[in-house]
């Protein structure tokens, strides 16, 4: 009995360590962000290698989510004769919610994971190391451009995401279902608002951004050298940002629509 | 005047990782402008002492001074100031992999001067004559053999010019060509620049051959020092041992271990 409360004292007292190691670690890479603004040419390549190279997987699963979404509410929708409402039910469902959440896994999955091993993987082979030793701050010049990339891509990749599934879900609609396209478009138009739902999307997909690129950084800085502990992270990696996506988009929903109803 | 106060200065050194006691007080000088060797089995903590010099690790106690200023003391800023007349060579080489050849030699000259490209282009293939790999700047590390990756990472890390340079195993793993190539740019690049050297390794021949002074390290103490030519004459047996590479000594070939003959006829437990 002891010996399980001594373990999970020592379980506990290791993780609260490790989140105490992770908000210094985030500290000292934020405040180095502001150097960043000479030297866009990092960020960007960030961009390119985060946010680009991550399109493929966004744009095929947003298509598809978006023609899976007008399938199954026409199906419901149809009972109460709302099916010239599908437009703005698709639109809602993916720039309020599955856009923000699914870009967000997929992108812990894509990005997250590739980070999270580059930078074990620059620790494992000393490259980290050789950095300091040169003088150059591995968290100002490898950490810093890669949180800047994650944060500025997330939002870019959750609009194309949603944007491509409204535009499956139209494709859906008007070509199998038989929804009258204007009725799509205008519905849409009328009933989508700016501020409380594509703004608040927005807000969902940057703190997304934030916490996926926070957690991959983390791990792959915070590895374990070897080959094994790089594998690790990136477990970890992918694991602990879908949970924290899917945590925190319900305190995020609670405190954005939780008063509409 | 020449400067006779060592270049680095380490007294009193203790530093231990995990319950495991690494250095229990070591004192070491480094003379300016020669080339010291530090080596000792394996084990012994000399790639730590290269981390502990480079301000990398902070030791348990005692003081590591560098041309006067005490390391572990010194704050993040001035740490940096100081690594930045430091130059170091890992055994991996560490080269950034996602950057070619020049690029990885460019890359200290990037970070910390406002030079031109152009005079950038010249520096780095200065650097990489001086190797022998200016032929070889466009190609990317993974496409580099072992020998060759050590001596880019050698051009990269003297790019500043720095006052002390710091070699990490550099002849482990080499082929005899390629430790033949580094014993020479070892050496020269000393004297050619003026620099001041430590080697820290396990391969006596080849370090000896280059090295003004040596230090032998063992159990977190230095066991001997002297020119390699007094070491060579040492009566210590320890120190003989480790120069001629017996198997048998001071050292043990066994790991400690309960007696051999009792414990064949021990049943095992289940």
């Amino acid at each position: 009995m002891i010996d399980t409360l001594q373990q999970l004292g020592a379980w506990a007292l290791q993780r609260l360590e490790r989140l105490g190691r992770s908000h210094l670690f985030i500290l000292r890479v934020v405040v180095g962000l502001p150097e960043l603004l000479a030297r866009p040419g990092l960020v960007v390549q960030q961009i390119f290698a985060i946010g680009v190279l991550s399109l493929p997987i966004i744009l095929v699963a947003g298509l598809f989510v978006g023609m899976v979404l007008a399938l199954q509410l026409y199906n419901t929708m149809v009972n109460f004769g709302a099916e010239q409402s599908l437009g703005p039910v698709v639109a809602l469902s993916l720039v309020r919610e599955l856009g923000p959440v699914v870009t967000a896994l997929l992108f812990a999955g894509r990005a997250g994971s590739a980070l999270a091993a580059e930078i074990g993987l620059m620790k494992a082979t000393e490259q980290l190391s050789s950095m300091e030793m040169m003088a150059v701050d591995p968290l100002r010049r490898i950490i810093a451009p890669r949180l800047a990339g994650g944060i500025l891509a997330m939002p870019l990749l959750a609009a194309m995401f949603s944007a491509i599934g409204i535009s499956g879900g139209f494709v859906v609609a008007t070509g199998l279902l038989g929804v009258d396209s204007n009725a799509y478009w205008s519905q849409m138009q009328a009933n989508v608002d700016l501020f409380d739902d594509v703004i608040n999307g927005v807000i969902k997909s940057v703190v997304f951004g934030m916490v996926v690129t926070w957690i991959a950084v983390f791990e792959g800085f915070d590895a374990i050298p070897t080959s094994e502990g790089v594998a690790r992270a990136t477990t970890r990696t992918v694991v602990n940002s879908s949970l924290a996506v899917l945590g925190l988009d319900f305190i995020l929903t609670a405190l954005m629509f939780g008063d509409n109803g | 005047m020449l400067d006779e106060t060592p270049l680095v200065e380490i007294r009193g050194l203790r530093f231990g990782y995990a319950g495991r006691t690494i250095f229990d007080g070591v004192d070491i000088d480094i003379q300016r402008g020669k080339v010291t060797a530090i080596m000792g089995p394996s084990g012994t903590g000399k790639t730590t002492l290269l981390r502990l010099i480079g301000g990398q690790e902070r030791p348990d106690a005692g003081t590591i001074r560098i041309d006067g200023a005490n390391v572990p003391a010194l704050s993040r800023r001035k740490l940096f100031e100081l690594r930045k007349r430091m130059g170091m060579l890992f055994q991996s080489g560490a080269l950034l992999t996602d950057l070619n050849v020049f690029e990885n030699v460019a890359f200290p000259l990037r970070e910390h001067t406002e030079l031109p490209e152009i005079m950038i282009r010249d520096l780095v293939l200065i650097k990489l004559e001086a190797v022998g790999l200016r032929g070889a700047r466009e190609l990317m590390p993974s496409a580099l053999s072992g020998g060759m990756a050590r001596r880019v990472a050698l051009a990269r890390a003297i790019a500043l010019d720095p006052m002390l340079m710091m070699y990490d195993e550099p002849f482990s793993g080499q082929d005899p060509i390629s430790m033949g190539v580094l014993v020479k740019l070892i050496r020269e690049l000393n004297d050619a620049l003026g620099m001041t050297t430590i080697i820290v390794s396990h391969d006596v021949n080849e370090t000896a051959g280059i090295a003004d002074y040596l230090y032998l390290l063992s159990e977190g103490r230095v066991v001997e020092h002297g020119t390699p030519k007094r070491l060579q004459e040492s009566g210590s047996e320890w120190t003989r041992q480790f120069l001629e590479g017996l198997p048998d000594g001071p050292v043990p070939f066994h790991y400690p271990a309960p007696d051999f003959a009792r414990e064949l006829l021990e049943l095992p437990s289940p």
